[in-house]
């Protein structure tokens, strides 16, 4: 057992972990995520926030605060809980978390790949707080020292052969004083941490039952979808609803702030209706945005300075004093996310009364939109989190819920709100597209000593002194040891709307770096390996994952006729991450073969999920880097659905070779992002070894494979 | 309006809706089995696969009209407990993430082994190239495809040697 004071940094963490008899007679005990007491405003609701509640039965359920959308929250959570708990796995019942600030309200969500990584201690200690509890009512029954009890599958067992289960226990241990002193588990004790357990959502996931968004239905509920200007910032100038109202099954057409409404009986009706709408829009002034448009403003944007993200050394002397400089520009274009379940909300708004039913990554995002929407107070909103089927970073605000509010509203009844997938497609917030100036030097001996690049693309969060970070992560801040860097960004404005999209800055910068490293390599007749090798000298866990992956890839041995390798990296979200693609190139078709994926990410909680996370984040990557762009015409975008905006089938699946390094670690990192970076630059790496000619352009187009 | 009966999951189910409405639709928002999935309204993505008179068919395209007097089998008619053997195969291998694609992928699955017992990953990717997953499942489906097409066989051996047990109790009484 590891010791560990609640007394820590200062703080007497007892005021922020509370504990109460819930009203079965059972132990709950509550704490604050990020330090802020239970508040009075959640007093509000009609029961305590808690974490974990011991029932006199022995089950134990638990909150979970993340929304699950697929990356295994809910079963990790759950097993850092009951590790420290030291409960039976079979007992434990789990709900999502309602919104709250102990919870993390306002940012109470997964994003960022934090899920865990942000959970991982105050989890660890409200599990030992709880067992340390009711130990310690155990050993006072029984009149023996807590020291000499031990915890452990929901019983608690006296030095005199006496046991005593958590249920049998908790109603006591509800009346004891939270402990000052925790002892946390030491990593070898661990009993689930680190196994590969079964998912506590597929039973549910595959029989039908398991409930998202677009599945909740309630009493006097009606289905709605909204017509929307293809413009973005379009609005509607007339309409003519006399046909859509004569579709059997529509209830009513109804204007609301981003368009028209059509409510009816069921979705059929409602797209039905919507097609019979004749609307006229004032399509405002991004009617004639275009890509090639855009392109044009980046490529404007680079050809002056930029705002200052990196400088090191004297980059812009080393290159032109270089008699060989190596220079190129790289594109990435703007993605729409494409989850299988189409964003969606129920929202039932009364006089008094605003409740969603949704599947939100940022539940707490949603209950903020809708307070804003339904004009009431933020006591009288409550969010019901459901499962979401599928986020990749597109969950997390957007107009939905707003939406679904106001036409609730207006129809004075609850609506479930859909997106078709049309609507998903041209009324998404994308990736935004992005373009980057890069150069580079090497010295005599053929190694890199300058690097620059000027990245011009639409930002991702708030600007200070004109940098976006994120909109050069992976790129300026690339692991690699090179004297002399200099990095640039200029924000483009346009009223294209952006969004995170899984792994965001990195997903397009890392493609941009490593995709550039390996012409560096080649301009200096270095393998590529090689190169990374030579520059990896300050990252350790990079150049080591680099290792496993080239000797588990066979890097540099033989390979299939006609087979080529690529390699790429990614140091992301507190993990590290390497990959080596296999392919071959038939008649002008890429076939891509096997991906080598070794990451290193600290403490591993569920191994099953990681490898399930680092698959599907690879993926993700590779629909993107072979099939996805969304384009604009007229400020229209082009893409409507899976025919013209596709996604990997099975039959382009390469096998996935996934190696968990293990690590000496603590702290966990992050999973759920970490496998999206590497893809793409890897795949065009192996392709530029098999054509000699750099991929400089997402994606990956019939002319780059000749 | 049309009034329409089919045998849904082994029942008589009989609505009265527009003869053109999808099945789909009338699956989710008439009778309320949700497990039917809209993925993309254009039979593209198969998220929405039911079985038709044991076709696997995409529902988002299928007008209730044409299911008059056939047999609809959705993801809720397979087994109450998660008992048919691709479930079985599908909790083996722990394959959904997110989830949503995984009925369709099951009802697809399920009509594979009906007509070819024993696939090859190069038949199980032909069956399932049409059915969608983002969050990237498809080598646990291939996997648990393998898996169940096991368990079917086992299942079918055991049936088999229960018959020659039961006829060999027979012959010697």
């Amino acid at each position: 057992m590891k010791k560990t004071s609640l007394t820590n940094v200062g703080l007497d963490r007892r005021q922020f972990i509370k504990t109460s008899l819930s009203v079965s007679g059972g132990l709950m005990v509550g704490f604050s995520l990020n330090g802020a007491a239970q508040q009075d405003e959640d007093a509000s609701q009609s029961r305590f926030n808690a974490f974990i509640e011991i029932a006199p039965d022995d089950t134990v359920t638990l909150q979970i605060h993340k929304p699950e959308n697929g990356q295994g929250a809910v079963t990790a959570l759950t097993m850092i809980l009951a590790e420290e708990l030291g409960c039976d796995w079979n007992n434990i019942r789990w709900e999502f978390a309602p919104i709250a600030r102990v919870y993390g309200f306002p940012l109470q969500g997964t994003f960022g790949s934090l899920g865990v990584r942000s959970s991982w201690q105050p989890l660890r200690e409200a599990g030992a707080a709880t067992r340390q509890m009711l130990v310690q009512a155990a050993a006072e029954r029984w009149g023996v020292a807590p020291d000499r009890c031990a915890a452990g599958n929901s019983r608690v067992t006296g030095p005199n052969g006496e046991s005593l289960s958590y249920g049998a226990l908790a109603a006591a241990a509800a009346l004891l004083e939270v402990p000052t002193e925790l002892s946390l588990k030491s990593r070898e004790d661990f009993a689930l941490v680190g196994k590969a357990m079964k998912r506590l959502d597929t039973p549910a996931k595959i029989s039908g039952q398991a409930q998202y968004g677009i599945d909740v239905r309630v009493p006097g509920m009606a289905y709605a979808v909204l017509a929307r200007c293809p413009v973005f910032g379009g609005t509607v100038r007339a309409f003519d609803d006399s046909q859509a109202r004569q579709v059997p099954g529509v209830i009513d057409v109804l204007e609301v702030s981003r368009g028209v409404a059509v409510v009816a009986e069921n979705n059929w009706a409602a797209m039905e209706g919507r097609k019979a709408l004749v609307i006229d829009w004032d399509e405002g002034p991004n009617a004639t945005l275009s890509s090639a448009g855009i392109l044009a403003m980046q490529q404007e944007l680079i050809s002056t300075p930029g705002a200052v993200a990196r400088d090191d050394g004297n980059a812009a002397e080393a290159i032109a004093n270089s008699s060989t400089p190596i220079t190129a520009d790289y594109y990435a274009p703007y993605l729409a996310h494409t989850t299988m379940e189409p964003p969606n909300t129920v929202a039932d708004v009364r006089e008094n009364s605003c409740e969603l039913w949704t599947g939100s990554q940022i539940p707490g995002i949603a209950h903020l939109n809708s307070v804003a929407a339904s004009g009431l107070s933020p006591d009288q909103v409550k969010v019901n989190t459901q499962f979401i089927g599928g986020g990749f970073g597109s969950r997390g605000g957007g107009n939905v819920y707003g939406e679904a509010v106001e036409i609730s509203l207006a129809a004075g009844r609850p609506v479930n709100l859909l997106y078709t997938r049309e609507d998903d497609i041209q009324q998404d917030r994308y990736r935004p597209a992005s373009l980057v100036r890069m150069a580079a030097a090497l010295d005599a001996d053929g190694w890199p000593i300058a690097w620059t690049g000027h990245v011009s693309c639409q930002h991702f969060q708030a600007l200070q002194n004109g940098l976006d970070r994120e909109a050069v992560a992976g790129l300026a801040n690339a692991q690699y040891t090179i004297p002399n860097r200099y990095f640039e960004y200029s924000a483009l404005e346009l009223d294209v709307p952006t969004n995170f999209w899984r792994s965001v800055g990195a997903s397009q910068n890392t493609y941009f770096a490593e995709a550039f490293l390996d012409e560096m390599a080649r301009a200096g007749g270095k393998d590529p390996v090689e190169l990374r090798r030579h520059l990896l000298t300050d990252s350790p866990r990079l150049l080591n994952v680099l290792n496993v992956a080239a000797e588990r890839a066979g890097w540099g041995g033989e390979l299939p006729e006609g087979h080529y390798q690529g390699v790429a990296l990614a140091s992301v979200f507190a993990s590290f991450n390497a990959q080596i693609a296999e392919i071959s190139i038939t008649q002008g078709r890429l076939y891509v073969h096997r991906i080598t994926c070794v990451v290193d990410c600290g403490q591993v909680i569920n191994p099953a999920t990681v490898h399930q996370q680092m698959q599907g984040g690879i993926v993700y990557g590779l629909t993107a880097a072979l099939k996805g762009e969304i384009t604009l015409e007229n400020g229209r975008v082009q893409q409507s659905n899976f025919h013209n905006y596709d996604a990997l089938r099975m039959d382009e699946m390469p096998f996935i070779d996934v190696v968990i390094i293990d690590s000496e670690v603590e702290a966990p990192g992050g999973i759920g992002e970490t496998a999206t970076p590497a893809i793409a630059p890897a795949i065009v790496n192996a392709i530029y070894a098999a054509t000699g000619k750099p991929v400089r352009k997402l994606p990956v187009s019939p002319v780059d494979l000749v | 309006m049309a009034q329409i009966t089919f045998s849904l999951n082994g029942f008589t189910e009989t609505v009265d809706v527009p003869a053109e409405m999808p099945l789909l639709w009338v699956l989710r928002d008439v009778l309320n089995l949700t497990g039917t999935k809209f993925g993309c309204g254009m039979a593209l993505c198969g998220a929405c696969t039911v079985h038709i008179d044991g076709q696997p068919t995409r529902s988002c395209l299928t007008q209730i009209s044409y299911v008059s007097g056939r047999e609809v089998t959705t993801i809720e008619g397979l087994s109450p407990d998660n008992s048919h053997p691709v479930q079985q195969a599908w909790l083996d291998i722990d394959v959904p993430q997110c989830g949503y694609c995984q009925s369709g992928q099951i009802m697809t699955a399920v009509a594979l082994l009906e007509n070819n017992p024993d696939p090859d990953d190069e038949e199980i990717n032909t069956a399932l190239r049409n059915n969608i997953c983002r969050c990237g499942t498809y080598q646990q489906i291939r996997e648990a495809v393998h898996r169940a097409a096991a368990i079917k066989t086992s299942l079918a051996y055991n049936a088999m040697d229960s018959e020659i047990e039961s006829k060999n109790r027979e012959e010697s009484a």
